[in-house]
C-alpha cells in the first residue's frame, strides 16, 4: 500500500518573500496511476502547489512549510542538486503555453531528448528512438521526421503534444499537467485531452491536472480538489464532486458550467431598425491575401449578434474592419444607413463616438497609469466637451450603472481586480453613449463566475439602453448566454448565420455540429462518447 | 528608510548622498564659497592652509572656491543638456513610434548618419564653426545626445504604442500629442529616469571633456574639466592642484552611477530573491 503512494504533500505552505500566504497548509497524496484534477478560479493557488510539488517556487515566492514527498524522499530536506534529479526525471511538468515554453533555436527533438540524456536515463539514440515512438503515440504528423521541425514550424495543438512527450521522455512517476488544453481551440482540444489521457494510462503515470474548467477535469480525473485563496475547499471522488458538491463555493462553480451548456436560448428582439449592416466586405494585411471575404451582418437596435469561430478564423479582423483599423478593400459598411470611411482617420468624430469596443484583455486596455476618473472621464471631454465638474458627476453615474462604488474614481487600474476592470472598459465604452458595442472575447481572460457577472451586465444595459452589441467570442457558452443571433466564421467567411436557437439546433451545418459536439460537458463518460462517435461516422 | 516605496541599499545611499552634496553646492555656490569666482588671493599653486583649504590654483586663486563655482557651471550645462536632449528625442521617439511608416523611416535614418560620425569630432567642427559660447554649447551637445535617446524612446514608445489603451485613444480620436504624453510617456517613465541619470553622467564627462581641450566652457568662468587643464602643469612639480577637480569629476561620476543602478534595479528585477536553478 505505502509502495503505492508516489507523491505525498502535507500541509504545505508557500508565500511571497513579503509574507503574503498564497497556498495554505494544503495535503494532498497520489497513488500510482492515479490523476488529481486541482481546479479554482485565477489565484487560486494552483499552479503554484504544481510547481510546489516539485519543490520549486517562482522568483520572489518561496515554500515557508509543509513536507513534500515522492517516493517516499522528503524534496524539502533534500540538496538543490538532489532535488534537481528529480525534476524532470520523477516527477515532469507540461506547461500551459507550449508555444512560449519551447526554445525557438532549437528543434524539437533536441529539446525532447535533453532531459533523458542530462539525467543519464538514456543515451542520446535511445532517447531519439522513445522520442519517436511517443511522436507516433501521440499522432504527431510523420512521426520519424516531426522532432527535425522548429517550434515555429509546428501548430498549438502539436506543440502541446510534443510537450507531453517531452514531459514523458524519462518515463517519470508523476506528471503535472499545468492548464494543458487551456490556450487551444475546442475542436483541437478534445484531440490533444483524449492522446493526454491514453499516454496517461499507458505509463501508468500519477499526475496532477491544473484546470479551471469542471468539464475538462471531469474527463480525466479520478479525485478532484477544488481549491479558493490558496485553501482547499473541497475534495472528492471525481463524480460526487459533478454531481453533489458538498461546499457553496463548489456548488457555484459546478452550477456556472451547467447553465453555460444549458442556458435558455434567448429570441431576437421583433422589429428594431437597423443599426450596423455590413454588405459584402473583403479585406486582408497583404494585397492579394484576404483575411477576411463575403461578409454580410446586420444588427438591429437592443441585439446581439455573435461571432463564433475559432483562433485564426478571422473574427477578430472583422471588428477591427467595422472600426477601421484594419481599411476594407471592397463592401460597404453603414451605421444607421450611412456609409462610414473604410479608414479610421477620416471617420468624423460622432461616428467614432457611435461605435465603441470592448477589448479582451482588461488588463492592457486600460492606461495603468491613469486614474479610473481620467479614463472613463477622457470620452466625455472629448465628445460632448463638458466642464470639469459636469464630467466628475457623469464618471460616478457610469460607475454606478457598471456596479462600481464611486469611491473607485480617484483609483487606478492596479488596485482592481480583472473583472473591475472590464466593468471600467464597458463604462468607458459607454461613456460615449454609443449605437453598438464590439465586443472582443470581453469574458475570455476573466474566471468563469466573474464572467458571469460581465454577461449579465451586458445584458441589463443593453435593456436599460437598447444598444446593439456584436460580441466577438470563441466560447460557444458564451454565445448561448447572450445573443440573440449567430454567426460562425471557418477560414474568413461566414458559413452559418441566423438565430442562436436556429444555429443550436437540428440541421447543423456539419462545421457548427462539430464545434458544439467539441465542447467538454459536465459527464465523466463524455471524451469517450464523443470518440465513440467520431470513430463510427468520418469527419466531414 | 523608504524612498518612492523602495528600500535604498548602501551603495545607493552613498550615491545619494555624493549627489546631495553636489547638488546643494551648485544651487548656493555664491553663499558657502569662501571668495569671489576669480579673486586672485594668493600666490600661484599656494599650498593649503587654514585660509585657503586646497590651496590655489595657476594664477593664485582659492581652488574650493574655483571648485565650487565650477560644480554650478559644470552640473547646470550638463542638467540643461540633458533635459533639452531628453525632449528633442523622446518627442522624436515617440513621434517615429506612433507614426510608424515614412516618418520612422525618415527620423531613423537621420538619426543613423548622425550617429556614424564620431562625437567628439562632430562638436568640435559645430563649435569651431559657431564658436564656443554656453548656449551653443548646450545645443550642439544636446542634439548629439538626442540621437542615443531617440533610438531608445522609439524602442520603449513601439512596445507601448501596440498595446489597446493606445488603439482606444486612436478609436477616440485623439490626437499625436495626446498619445504621446497622456498614453505612451507616463508607462514608459520608469526606463527613461535611469536612461536620464546614465545620459547626464555621458554629457558631465563630455562638457568636462570639451572644456579640457579649450573649447568647451571660456575663461573666467570655473569649469572642473577646463580647470583640470589649467592647473596640469603643477603636476610637474609634485603638486596636487589638478588632482581636485579630477577628483569632483571621478566623484560625482560614480555617485550618480550609484543611484542609476539602484533606479535600474528596480525597473528590472521582481523584489526578492532569485528562483532555484
Amino acid at each position: 500500500m505505502a509502495d503505492d503512494l508516489v507523491l505525498l504533500l502535507e500541509g504545505l505552505c508557500v508565500e511571497t518573500n513579503k509574507g503574503i500566504v498564497l497556498v495554505d497548509h494544503i495535503d494532498a497524496h497520489l497513488k500510482r496511476g492515479e490523476i488529481l484534477g486541482l481546479i479554482g478560479e485565477s489565484g487560486a493557488g494552483k499552479s503554484t502547489i504544481g510547481l510546489a510539488a516539485m519543490a520549486y517556487a517562482r522568483a520572489g515566492l518561496h515554500i515557508s512549510g509543509g513536507a513534500i514527498s515522492i517516493n517516499g524522499t522528503e524534496l524539502r530536506a533534500s540538496t538543490a542538486l538532489q532535488r534537481r534529479n528529480f525534476r524532470g526525471k520523477s516527477i515532469a511538468y507540461i506547461a500551459q503555453s507550449a508555444a512560449a515554453s519551447f526554445n525557438p533555436a532549437m528543434t524539437l527533438m533536441d529539446q525532447v531528448c535533453e532531459a533523458p540524456v542530462v539525467h543519464g536515463v538514456m543515451s542520446r539514440a535511445e532517447a531519439e528512438a522513445t522520442a519517436r515512438r511517443l511522436f507516433a503515440t501521440l499522432q504527431l504528423p510523420d512521426p520519424d521526421h516531426f522532432g527535425d521541425r522548429y517550434p515555429h514550424e509546428a501548430s498549438g495543438g502539436q506543440l502541446q503534444r510534443a510537450m507531453a512527450a517531452m514531459a514523458m521522455s524519462c518515463r517519470p512517476d508523476i506528471i503535472v499537467l499545468d492548464e494543458p488544453t487551456t490556450a487551444l481551440d475546442v475542436t483541437t482540444q478534445i484531440e490533444v485531452l483524449a492522446l493526454l489521457r491514453g499516454l496517461i494510462r499507458e505509463f501508468g503515470t500519477a499526475g496532477l491536472y491544473i484546470t479551471h474548467d469542471l468539464a475538462v477535469v471531469a474527463q480525466i480525473a479520478n479525485r478532484i480538489m477544488v481549491l479558493r485563496r490558496g485553501q482547499m475547499v473541497e475534495i472528492g471522488d471525481a463524480k460526487q464532486i459533478l454531481e453533489a458538491p458538498r461546499t457553496p463555493y463548489a456548488t457555484a462553480l459546478v452550477n456556472e458550467r451547467r447553465t453555460a451548456t444549458h442556458a435558455p436560448l434567448a429570441e431576437p428582439p421583433q422589429g428594431g431598425e437597423p443599426v450596423l449592416s455590413v454588405v459584402d466586405v473583403e479585406a486582408g494585411y497583404k494585397a492579394g491575401q484576404s483575411i477576411v471575404r463575403g461578409i454580410n451582418v446586420t444588427i438591429a437596435r437592443g441585439e446581439t449578434l455573435a461571432v463564433v469561430g475559432e483562433s485564426g478564423s478571422g473574427k477578430s479582423s472583422l471588428a477591427r474592419i467595422v472600426m477601421g483599423l484594419l481599411p476594407r478593400w471592397s463592401g460597404d459598411i453603414k451605421l444607421k444607413g450611412e456609409t462610414l470611411p473604410a479608414a479610421l482617420r477620416p471617420r468624423p468624430r460622432e461616428t467614432l463616438r457611435r461605435l465603441q469596443m470592448v477589448h479582451q484583455m482588461p488588463d492592457v486596455a486600460i492606461n495603468p497609469r491613469q486614474t479610473i476618473e481620467e479614463i472613463v472621464g477622457r470620452p466625455v471631454t472629448v465628445f460632448f466637451d463638458r466642464p470639469k465638474a459636469k464630467v466628475r458627476e457623469r464618471v460616478r453615474e457610469l460607475l454606478a450603472l457598471v456596479g462600481l462604488p464611486e469611491d473607485f474614481a480617484p483609483r487606478r487600474p492596479g488596485q482592481l481586480s480583472g473583472g473591475q476592470k472590464q466593468r471600467i472598459c464597458i463604462a468607458r465604452a459607454l461613456a460615449a453613449e454609443p449605437d453598438l458595442i464590439i465586443c472582443d472575447e470581453p469574458t475570455s481572460a476573466l474566471d468563469p463566475l466573474v464572467a458571469e457577472e460581465v454577461l449579465k451586465l451586458l445584458r441589463k444595459l443593453q435593456d436599460e439602453l437598447g444598444l446593439a452589441y456584436m460580441f466577438i467570442t470563441h466560447d460557444l457558452g458564451t454565445v448561448r448566454r447572450i445573443a440573440h443571433r449567430t454567426a460562425v466564421m471557418l477560414k474568413g467567411e461566414i458559413i452559418a448565420q441566423g438565430p442562436t436557437s436556429q444555429i443550436f439546433s437540428p440541421p447543423f451545418h456539419p462545421y457548427t455540429e462539430k464545434l458544439i459536439s467539441s465542447v467538454p460537458e459536465m459527464d465523466t463518460t463524455w471524451l469517450d462518447g464523443v470518440l465513440a462517435k467520431r470513430a463510427n461516422s468520418p469527419p466531414p | 528608510m523608504t524612498i518612492f516605496g523602495h528600500r535604498p541599499p548602501v551603495t545607493a545611499w552613498i550615491g545619494l548622498g555624493i549627489v546631495a552634496v553636489y547638488l546643494f553646492v551648485a544651487l548656493f555656490g555664491p553663499l558657502v564659497a569662501p571668495y569671489a569666482e576669480s579673486q586672485s588671493v594668493a600666490d600661484t599653486w599656494a599650498p593649503s592652509s587654514a585660509q585657503l583649504w586646497l590651496g590655489a590654483d595657476q594664477i593664485g586663486r582659492d581652488m574650493l572656491t574655483r571648485l565650487i563655482y565650477g560644480a554650478r557651471m559644470t552640473i547646470g550645462i550638463a542638467a540643461a543638456t540633458t533635459m533639452l536632449s531628453f525632449f528633442i528625442g523622446i518627442t522624436l521617439g515617440f513621434t517615429a513610434a506612433v507614426l510608424g511608416s515614412w516618418v520612422d523611416m525618415a527620423l531613423s535614418r537621420l538619426v543613423d548618419v548622425i550617429l556614424s560620425i564620431p562625437q567628439l569630432i562632430l562638436a568640435l567642427i559645430v563649435l569651431g564653426v559657431f564658436g564656443s559660447s554656453i548656449p551653443v554649447l548646450i545645443v550642439t551637445i544636446a542634439v548629439l545626445d538626442s540621437t542615443r535617446v531617440f533610438r531608445l524612446a522609439r524602442a520603449l514608445g513601439m512596445n507601448i504604442a501596440v498595446l489597446e489603451f493606445v488603439e482606444a485613444a486612436r478609436l477616440r480620436g485623439e490626437g499625436l500629442w495626446w498619445i504621446i504624453r497622456k498614453e505612451i510617456l507616463p508607462n514608459a517613465m520608469a526606463p527613461l529616469i535611469s536612461e536620464f541619470g546614465l545620459r547626464f553622467c555621458f554629457n558631465f564627462l563630455f562638457v568636462a571633456a570639451l572644456s579640457f581641450l579649450g573649447i568647451g566652457v571660456q575663461p573666467p568662468y570655473a569649469d572642473w574639466g577646463g580647470m583640470v587643464r589649467e592647473n596640469a602643469a603643477a603636476i610637474n612639480f609634485g603638486m596636487f592642484a589638478p588632482l581636485y577637480p579630477a577628483i569632483a569629476i571621478a566623484t560625482l561620476t560614480v555617485g550618480v552611477n550609484l543611484v542609476v543602478d539602484w533606479l535600474l534595479s528596480i525597473d528590472a528585477r521582481p523584489s526578492g530573491s532569485q528562483a532555484e536553478m
